[in-house]
């Protein structure tokens, strides 16, 4: 019989605060990289830091910003979404058709459906057919990306309605005009930041994308998480479109057509692990105003823009390579 | 008068022609680690799936503290107080200690935050698990700790944790030290019998004849799909068991 003399004790439990845990989180890489950029551009750039720019900054990043919100709950899970530009542009020229009737509401509405579909469709595939989300969400990518263009007849819609475009305009505080679409992006932000880390499903999501094996096995229903995952995503593309078509008041089935790939730049930069489990919304919001302010700190400092390219594509590896890192130290 | 937790008699499964339980019979009694062991292709995961529901027998009978009882999924032996823990390393390494405990059994707030805004109940469920590892014996540094900061011991420290939080009636572990080297084989080994002490019977699969000897207080010997001996560590030797559980010696011939 052994002796049990070398287990015992719990070591008494630190209190860890909130900040703490913050910054010992992955949200204090990208914190830093993000500080570091507009140090470094408000310092050699004379019209960098003035509020006309920061809110330029903020409403350059809601469209992209707000479809890595999706995007993230579905990287979170080991998933990705090729697909997530190509529903918000086919959701946006359904909105755009439907509003040419007057219908406001209702076209919004028909592009809310238009993304749930689609996201059913990709969840379905992805959870109860057990494929691969790369390969689902790039056919998915290929068909919409036509679908668009048959719909429209490779026609742009203008958009005329002021509450389609609502979303771009908003308050101003002391000069800086903070639109509704960056309110309803840091909201979105928000919500799911709450449903990840407070909520029971939001700890499923993490476990499914961690080890989906151990969750099943837990009881966890490992499907049903991740359906609820695509269709989380597919309510968020469907906000992303009312975004963009506050940002360019014209439905334009051609238009966005890097978004899924900007999304999961802002997405890895932003902390989230690629192998999914690891990560958050924060994080990605971070991420996405990092790219921004990278291309917009650029230009304002007179630099070819195919440098922010070039700066965007080194902050993406070296994101993966910290990823890599912390993934790898613990394997012991 | 012996009490028995979990029982079985004349389980009998086939698969086409192959016959992978021949009227099984099975007997774990209160407050015992049970250790079944058998060669490979002997049936023994059958026989523990049929226990813990992953497999419906085509005949016999299973009985939980001697009530009949029919499992139909893993999710009934759960709910008859049944649970397992797997070879494989069964935790999210991304995930803390506690989350790991708590894995789709989260508590939640109580009143509007719990039932409109969903909330989790973070410091009772870390209260729990820190009092389930400290019942337990195990020493981590917090139970905030992320699962993949632990080593491979702890990890499976963790998950026999979680299991014996939620078991009421018996822990079964299939082959837990496995994946382990030789020291962390002894701190689940030491666990284990941690969880007898905590009142639960266990059942342990294993290979590890040695690790057999050392924690079992007793040894159901599986062969041909059926059990054909139960032996004790103290009156049988290694050498007699693994020559029955092979077909070398014939059960009648031990001691």
């Amino acid at each position: 019989m052994t002796k049990l003399d070398d287990a015992v004790l719990l070591e008494k439990e630190d209190r860890a605060g909130p900040w703490r845990a913050a910054l010992s989180s992955q949200i204090a890489g990208p914190l830093a990289a993000l500080v570091l950029a507009i140090v470094i551009f408000s310092a050699t750039t004379d019209s960098f830091l003035n509020p006309g720019n920061l809110s330029l900054i903020a409403q350059q990043s809601v469209v992209v910003g707000t479809l890595a919100l999706g995007q993230t709950l579905v990287i979170l899970t080991a998933g990705i979404d090729l697909s997530n530009g190509a529903i918000m542009v086919l959701a946006s020229v359904v909105i755009g058709n439907l509003a040419t009737d007057g219908n406001v509401l209702g076209a919004l509405l028909a592009g809310l459906a238009t993304c749930l579909v689609l996201g059913l469709l990709n969840g379905v595939l992805v959870s109860q057919f057990s494929l691969p989300p790369f390969i689902v969400t790039l056919g998915v990518l290929s068909v919409l990306t036509a679908a668009a263009r048959l719909y429209t007849d490779s026609q742009s819609y203008p958009i005329t309605s002021e509450f389609l475009t609502a979303l771009n305009e908003g308050p101003a505080f002391g000069g800086v005009t903070i639109t509704y679409g960056v309110m309803l992006w840091i909201g979105l932000t928000a919500i799911l930041g709450y449903a990840l880390t407070q909520t029971a499903w939001g700890v499923r999501v993490y476990a499914v994308g961690d080890n989906p094996r151990a969750a099943a096995l837990t009881g966890i229903k490992v499907k049903r998480v991740l359906l609820s995952v695509y269709l989380t995503a597919a309510v968020v593309y469907a906000f992303a479109a009312w975004q963009a078509l506050g940002r360019t008041p014209t439905a334009d089935p051609s238009g966005y057509a890097t978004a899924n790939l900007d999304s999961i730049t802002a997405v890895v930069i932003g902390g989230t692990s690629l192998f999914g489990g690891r990560g958050g919304v924060v994080g990605t919001l971070i991420g996405a105003l990092i790219v921004t302010v990278l291309a917009n700190g650029l230009t304002q400092a007179g630099i070819d823009s195919l440098y922010q390219q070039v700066g965007t594509g080194v902050l993406v590896v070296i994101a993966v390579a910290v990823d890599h890192f912390v993934r790898t130290r613990q394997t012991r | 008068m012996t009490q028995f937790v979990l029982q079985a008699r004349g389980l009998t499964k086939h698969y086409g022609h192959v016959v992978a339980m021949d009227n099984c019979d099975f007997d774990l009694r209160a407050g015992e680690i049970l250790a079944v062991i058998g060669d490979n292709g002997a049936g023994k995961s059958t026989l523990i799936k049929a226990l813990t529901g992953a497999v419906i027998p085509d005949s016999g009978e299973i009985m939980v503290n001697g009530e009949p009882v029919h499992f139909r999924s893993p999710l009934d032996a759960r709910k008859a107080g049944i649970e397992t823990v797997y070879q494989e390393l069964g935790v999210a390494p991304a995930l803390d200690i506690t989350q790991n405990l708590y894995l789709g059994r989260e508590q939640r707030r109580k009143g509007l935050l719990g039932t409109v805004f969903r909330k989790l109940d973070k410091s009772a469920m870390r209260q729990g698990s820190a009092r389930q590892m400290a019942d337990l014996g195990i020493r981590v540094q917090s139970i905030r700790q992320k699962v993949d900061t632990l080593s491979g011991g702890q990890r499976q420290a963790v998950a026999v944790a979680r299991v014996a939080a939620w078991a009421t009636s018996v822990v079964i572990m299939d082959e837990p030290t496995a994946a382990l080297g030789v020291r962390e084989t002894n701190q689940v080994l030491q666990l284990i019998e941690r969880v007898r002490e905590n009142g639960l019977p266990v059942v342990l699969i294993s290979h590890n004849m040695p690790n057999v000897w050392q924690v079992a207080d007793r040894i159901h010997i599986h062969r041909l799909g059926r059990r054909i001996a139960v032996v004790e560590p103290d009156s049988t030797t290694m050498e007699e068991a693994v020559a029955v559980m092979t077909g070398a010696k014939q059960p009648e011939a031990l001691a």
